[in-house]
């Protein structure tokens, strides 16, 4: 498998230098380097700059709405077992308007990898605050600064019994790729929270700021076993900011505790039931 | 049937209720009672009212039993069982001619009311020591136990058959409970035997097991609309089931989640009503039949899920069970309210098919059908119930399983795909039908999405592509059209007066039918389930001979006002019912009589 195999014949429209590009091709070289043929992998997004991603990926693709990509892609887990699932979708999307799929996601732990692309801003709707602006950002929905704390995922991830926790940075492209590859081989749910720059309308967290901060946290001994480490790491913002695998256990996926899909995913059962005696065992 | 008849008396024509604060076990005590008329082969139907909270309260159930099918509810009372006094007070005017009101005075004291029901001179009070019984028998809470066995006393009913439902009916809570629930049925049977025998020497109404097949038995099956639809949706081969409780559709999520393992479903309670949609959209689109299930609150959230079902073609059924609105309205009392808000519900023109069945019967065979024209048309189908049909239990023959047919319209096998040069998810064909493949098909990888797309599937704001793809998703509407059934006509072909209706007040119309035949008044009844997309013919050729006149258990006449806006065709006269309960036979026969006589109400 090659990376043109899934590359689809149309170019992406994001604006030039968007983080997007990034996430899209780190994409790409996890899957390749897992071989999972593209016909057996599902990306699922919701709408924003993100959700346009299904258009330049040659998988079976879902674009939904606003906010649903999460519930979209756990139904067609449920009903596929045997699929990669891969949910995209944005700092609005996820952590504001599908802010309860996020954390009952999270909880229920069906085997899906999560992409966030957390650009700290709505870009599509030309630049207003998101859940994630950091508290004074200038916009056009907060000209006055925005006054609320940010969201911080990975704690909300780690508080929700999150089975694998991550943050990548669309910057920097192997290690983002590395990162989205453990999270489609994690049995569970993945989230992926990555930093990625927006180049029209975020101003503050430029591919500048996150060079001068970005360090990964294998590279200094960080235990991803260590569910404590993980929320000291999940803490740390500002001078230094920790990209890598923050926390993962191995708990069952939610479709592991179904013993209806432990033969065959429910798409390819046989639709033969009757009821007859059950209707006379229950209601004669 | 057994026994002779004596001068006067009604034999198997029967309407019980029994009335108590929430934690009586008033739902109990009628199930029961339901449960052993429909063994000693009586139709039954019930249909309980309560209020929205978990003690107190007044309750009701009200149970039906003759040897002929029944279609509804009725208003009128042989026998009232009540356990408190507002049971009197709420429901003694229903009584009949003669009717017995069995109570204590302890808890359920008439001394207050004695005027009026002296006034009306005609019902009997059959005090009884329920309480006593049942405290003896160790529990107080049997007294609704005691009551049935003095209700089916005073009929003539045969004991034997409450035993053994009894025994069913506490099997779980194990052998001394069914032993005590026997004794104080049996002290309670014996007891009011004697009274009935000293005391009401002339009570008219006796009920008669029938015995006429061969095995001694008529195998019948009881149950709601919710278990109809279900089990039907099993039968149909539906694989997915999402839901957030909402009254009255809950009931079908517990039935569903208790057959999950057995039939290999998976039943998924989600965070919201947004999830449930979504995660039905999600599988339906990965090849699996899914539903929902809510009521009018649950589907505003899932309306915005809808139009994406709709524009990115993926099959989806969504049951709506209506309750009183607007808003949290009367949550757990009856509606067709909700008719328009699911026809238009979210944005932008898309086709969409709604249906509402009138029965049980309709309710299991037709959600079988709302999964196949979703498949087969390729966009969501909503299934209207309401709380009526939802909750009430209707006796009927045990359906034919063999009768439900799986239809997965253009969903392609891999084969069928590889066959193809080129694939295109939505491809502009004549009946706007694309052809389907699911993933983890070979050669088949496409996108679906929530935005205007082209025939790949890619966003497209092009004029004309724009155009030619909202004209291939309306197509399949209009061919949808011709090949749906067409409403029934139920009645005599000759009259000359219809009544038209949609869903439920199908029983209580049929019912009002022979009640007015009585009076000389011939009618007979359009029943639409489909009402999107609308068969105009029927309803046309019929205004063309006969007087209509609509009845709606809503306050605007919404079908009548989709029957204009679909035909031309102006209903003038309308039965609205509005109050949260559903329509009895005696007031739509009352209202067609005042509309043919032109009275003013």
């Amino acid at each position: 498998m090659k990376i043109a195999d899934l590359s689809t014949n149309d170019k992406p429209n994001w604006c030039p230098g968007c983080g997007n590009y990034g996430i899209l091709m780190a994409m790409k070289q996890a899957l390749v380097s897992l071989n999972i043929p593209p016909h057996n992998t599902v990306v699922v997004s919701g709408i924003g700059c993100s959700g346009k991603i299904v258009h330049w990926l040659k998988t079976y693709g879902f674009e939904t709405l606003h906010g649903r990509p999460l519930p979209v892609a756990t139904g067609i887990k449920l009903a596929n077992n045997r699929l990669t699932v891969i949910a995209n979708g944005g700092d609005g999307d996820g952590y504001g308007i599908g802010g309860n799929h996020f954390i009952h996601s999270l909880r229920r732990n069906p085997d899906i990898t999560y992409i966030v692309h957390n650009n700290m801003v709505y870009s599509l709707t030309t630049g207003q605050t998101s859940p994630t602006s950091q508290k004074g950002f200038k916009s056009k929905s907060t000209p006055f600064g925005v006054i609320e704390l940010p969201v911080n995922p990975l704690k909300v991830g780690l508080a929700m019994g999150g089975s694998f926790i991550a943050r990548g940075y669309a910057g920097d492209l192997a290690h983002l790729s590395k990162i989205i590859a453990a999270g489609i081989k994690h049995k569970g749910f993945s989230l992926i929270d990555v930093l990625q720059p927006c180049v029209v309308f975020n101003k503050v967290n430029t591919y500048d700021f996150y060079k001068k901060r970005v360090y990964k946290l294998e590279e200094e001994g960080h235990n991803v076993r260590d569910v404590e480490a993980a929320w000291r790491k999940a803490d740390e913002w500002g001078e230094r900011i920790p990209i890598g695998i923050f926390y993962t256990d191995d708990r069952e996926s939610y479709e592991q505790d179904l013993p209806q899909l432990a033969k065959k995913p429910l798409a390819l059962q046989e639709l033969n039931a009757d009821v007859r005696r059950e209707l006379m065992e229950r209601y004669a | 049937m057994t026994g002779k008849k004596k001068k006067g008396e009604i034999i198997n024509s029967f309407s019980w209720k029994i009335g108590g604060p929430a934690g009586f076990g008033i739902k109990a005590s009628g199930e029961i009672m339901s449960k052993a008329l429909m063994r000693a082969g009586l139709w039954v139907f019930d249909t309980d009212e309560y209020p929205s909270l978990i003690r107190g309260g007044h309750n009701t159930y009200q149970v039906r039993a003759s040897d002929e099918e029944i279609h509804s509810a009725v208003r009128q009372l042989d026998i009232l069982v009540a356990l408190d006094e507002a049971t009197i007070t709420k429901n003694f005017r229903e009584m009949r001619k003669g009717g017995i009101i069995i109570y204590e005075e302890t808890t359920a004291p008439v001394s207050k009311i004695k005027t009026l029901i002296k006034k009306r001179g005609d019902i009997r009070l059959f005090p009884f020591p329920l309480v006593k019984i049942a405290e003896e028998e160790g529990n107080i809470l049997m007294r609704n136990v005691v009551a049935i066995a003095a209700s089916l006393a005073i009929t003539a009913f045969p004991i034997t058959v409450l035993n053994a439902v009894l025994r069913d009916f506490f099997r779980k809570k194990g052998s001394r409970v069914i032993s005590s629930n026997i004794h104080a049925a049996m002290r309670g049977y014996k007891l009011a035997e004697k009274y009935a025998k000293e005391e009401i020497t002339d009570y008219a109404v006796r009920l008669v097991p029938l015995v006429n097949d061969k095995n001694g038995k008529k195998k019948r099956i009881l149950l709601t609309g919710n278990d109809a639809t279900a089990m039907g949706a099993v039968q149909a081969g539906m694989k997915l089931y999402a839901a957030y409780p909402m009254t009255p559709a809950s009931s079908i999520l517990h039935t569903l989640a208790a057959l999950e393992r057995k039939y290999s479903l998976v039943v998924k309670h989600t965070e919201d009503e947004l999830a449930a949609m979504n995660m039905a959209i999600g599988a339906g689109f990965a090849g699996v039949r899914a539903m929902v299930g809510t009521s009018g609150g649950g589907f505003a959230l899932m309306t915005e899920a809808l139009g994406m079902a709709g524009c990115s073609e993926v099959p989806v059924v969504a049951v709506v069970s209506q309750r009183v609105g607007p808003s949290t309205g009367m949550p757990t009392f009856t509606e067709q309210g909700d008719l328009r808000f699911v026809m238009h519900a979210s944005q932008g023109d898309f086709p969409r098919v709604v249906l509402a069945p009138g029965d049980v019967e309709e309710a299991f065979y037709k959600i079988g059908e709302a999964f196949n024209y979703s498949e087969e048309y390729q966009l969501p189908v909503i299934v209207l119930l309401d709380k009526y049909l939802s909750e009430s239990h209707k006796s009927v023959n045990p359906f034919r399983t063999s009768r439900v047919k799986i239809r997965r319209g253009k969903l392609l096998s891999q084969k069928e795909l590889n066959a193809l040069k080129e694939y295109n998810r939505y491809e502009i064909t004549p009946t706007g039908v694309s052809r389907r493949v699911i993933p983890g098909m070979k050669g088949g990888v496409h996108h679906v999405t929530s935005y205007e797309h082209d025939e790949t599937g890619h966003f497209t704001e092009d004029s004309r592509e724009r155009t030619a793809m909202v004209d291939k998703r309306m197509r399949k509407l209009e061919y949808l059209k011709k090949r749906l059934p067409e409403p029934m006509l139920y009645g005599n072909k000759r009259a000359k007066i219809t009544i038209v209706t949609w869903g439920t007040p199908k029983g209580a119309i049929l019912e009002a039918m022979k009640l007015l035949k009585k009076e000389g008044v011939l009618i007979n009844l359009l029943h639409y389930i489909y009402i999107l997309p609308f068969r105009e013919e029927p309803l046309m050729k019929i205004s063309r001979r006969n007087r209509l006149i609509i009845a709606e258990n809503n306050a605007t006449g919404q079908f009548a006002s989709v029957i204009r806006e679909k035909t031309g065709v102006y209903i003038k006269d309308r039965i609205l019912k509005y109050d949260g309960r559903p329509f009895f036979p005696e007031e739509i026969k009352e209202d067609v009589l005042r509309i043919i006589r032109g009275d003013s109400k």
